[in-house]
């Protein structure tokens, strides 16, 4: 990645802090910002340009949906998964359902596996695509790269329509399955969306990859350490941008991954355009897994037969299942006391946990630097707050 | 590595702490080791950096209340009744939880290993709520142990920066107790308002009214 490091677009340091010595200036950036990505806000200490001090404020959209959960049934609680981060809603479904399933026992067909896996990396084309164009348009890129992005989402966006009828809020895994089977013509306009995909990712790359302004504004921004990394607990993109080789379809092996061959791309400096090579990168890894599943997509059933989602009453105990999100490591925390309900019922954020180090990220660097670093971050405040 | 071999590491190396596996009865095997509070930070920081196990990802940090429950129970004993021995059914009564717990899902990302389900306890649920904070070892803790704090009230000694998270400031109780109750004005909130309304109230009064 960092072959494309060019020394002629390196922009000169920033004038000594010295100029301005003197009051610091404190902005409340949020939460009504359009590039915080929702209700998100920082108190950000200033001397002139350069971030001294940022301190992130929450809850702005904190409904807490853990208490929610604990008044309903172990299947009412999958549509309010749908809500946390609302732009994947299928991988939130995933995740709960494997936890689930991990409390109770439960084995999934192998259709259902190969069906959410489909969905799955189709939730991750679509995040990543929409997360660059965001990034683009948090850099000042207006409009143009947006939209690029969008047109594509909106194809995977038509999928997960004629799929399960939502447009975002998909709700459709169950433990045991998935809801609804494929409708007839649809494995042909997937097949289209994916085939097509990779022509809409060259020309992104051809219009961006190389871009001096691009290069400029992101590279050597927010830099993290691979040992930071690990102990500040990021986990997906942002961790792998830093070298951390840790991606649970590898590690953990959830569902059927251990039949597909793909590979993990790292960034090696860690800064904001590894953190955007990574996500296209990775968008071209989920088209190959899409490739062998959708060629290997077996008949069967859908569901478990033996699992009763209406009435599911699981045995007393815990489980923690995590799955790789396209935001990180996604988990589902459950504890089950024999009754209907869940006793304790924890999501583990990605988002918030890789806001973490946000503070560190920005100190020193210039207010307009912060926009770009939480847009690099992929914060969906629904998933922060929860 | 399972769970009893890293038990006997931790002894080996943590004098003095007290471990105790809970079992867990789901499928998913995942048993848990409770820790005792004062030697928690010791035992986290050698699960950090000893060579093996190396647990150096801490994933999840997340609160459980446990409110004081009384739990009835049959037994059969055997009892002598009008001279003959005779199988009773006996109801025993045992108080469970009053407690409020804390539990990190530890991983190793060099060694692949994980979960390993570390839990604390609190003394009670009141006063004696105070647990050591493992944010110093694993920075992922921070804004994790600052929710359960927001949620649970549990209060964690050595933390570096322990305010609420997701609730504002002002806020009191304890949201994600099982006992909590929402309180019924939740949108009052005293402001300069209530100040210009008393004064126009006054200011009213003396002109005699409209």
């Amino acid at each position: 990645m960092s072959t494309l490091t060019d020394s002629s677009v390196d922009i000169l340091s920033n004038p000594s802090s010295d100029h301005y010595a003197g009051d610091l200036l404190e902005v409340s950036m949020g939460p009504q910002h359009p590039s915080t990505h929702g209700v998100f806000r920082m108190n950000v200490t200033l001397d002139g340009e350069q971030v001294v001090k940022l301190k992130p404020v929450f809850g702005y959209l904190h409904r807490n949906h853990e208490k929610i959960a604990e008044t309903e049934s172990y299947l009412g609680c999958m549509p309010y998964t749908d809500r946390l981060d609302y732009i994947c809603s299928i991988t939130n479904n995933w995740a709960y359902a494997l936890a689930v399933e991990k409390l109770a026992g439960i084995q999934v067909p192998e259709r259902a596996e190969y069906l959410r896996v489909i969905t799955g990396e189709l939730t991750r084309l679509q995040n990543h695509a929409g997360l660059i164009g965001f990034l683009m348009q948090d850099m000042g890129a207006s409009g143009t790269p947006l939209m690029y992005a969008f047109r594509e989402r909106e194809k995977i966006l038509d999928l997960f329509e004629a799929l399960t009828g939502a447009r975002m809020m998909c709700n459709y895994m169950r433990f045991g399955g998935c809801r609804v089977d494929l409708p007839s013509g649809w494995m042909q306009q997937a097949q289209k969306v994916v085939d097509e995909f990779p022509r809409f990712l060259d020309e992104f790359e051809r219009l961006l990859m190389t871009n001096e302004i691009l290069m400029a504004r992101t590279q050597g921004v927010g830099v993290v350490t691979t040992g930071q990394a690990i102990n500040s607990g990021m986990s997906g993109p942002m961790a792998r941008a830093s070298g951390v080789n840790y991606d649970l379809r590898k590690v953990d092996k959830y569902g059927i991954y251990d039949r597909f061959s793909f590979r993990v791309p790292l960034g090696d400096k860690g800064d904001v355009y590894d953190r955007y090579m990574l996500r296209v990168l990775e968008m071209r890894e989920s088209i190959e897994i899409l490739k062998q599943a959708m060629r290997d997509l077996p008949s069967g059933p859908i569901m478990d037969p033996n699992t009763k989602i209406r009435g599911f009453r699981p045995k007393a105990g815990e489980a923690y299942g995590r799955i790789e999100a396209p935001k990180g490591e996604l988990g589902f925390y459950l504890i089950s006391d024999g009754t209907p309900n869940p006793y304790r019922f924890r999501v583990r954020p990605p988002s918030l946990i890789n806001l973490t180090l946000l503070e560190q990220m920005c100190i020193g660097q210039n207010v307009a630097d912060i926009v770009i670093i939480l847009g690099s971050v992929d914060i969906v405040l629904g998933e922060v707050d929860r | 590595m399972n769970l009893e071999e890293i038990k006997s590491q931790i002894e080996a190396n943590v004098p003095g702490c007290q471990l105790e596996i809970i079992p867990n009865g789901s499928p998913s095997g995942q048993h848990s080791l409770l820790v005792d509070t004062d030697h928690a930070f010791a035992v986290a920081s050698f699960l950090r950096e000893s060579a093996s196990p190396r647990f150096d990802y801490c994933s999840n940090a997340t609160g459980i209340d446990w409110p004081l429950k009384e739990v009835s129970t049959k037994v059969k004993t055997k009892k002598i009744v009008d001279g003959v021995e005779k199988e009773v059914d006996e109801v025993v009564k045992t108080q469970t939880g009053g407690y409020l717990e804390v539990v990190y899902h530890l991983f190793s990302v060099e060694q692949r290993e994980g979960p390993l389900v570390l839990r604390m306890r609190t003394q009670d649920r009141a006063e004696g709520v105070h647990l050591p904070s493992l944010t110093p070892i694993w920075r992922s803790a921070e804004f994790q142990e600052r929710e359960i704090f927001d949620l649970y009230g549990v209060l964690f000694d050595g933390h570096p920066d322990l305010r609420r998270l997701l609730m504002w400031e002002e806020f009191q109780d304890f949201p994600m107790r099982r006992d909590y109750v929402d309180p019924d004005d939740y949108e009052y909130e005293p402001t300069a308002h209530d100040d210009v309304l008393k004064r126009a109230q006054a200011h009213q009064s003396t002109e005699g009214g409209l």
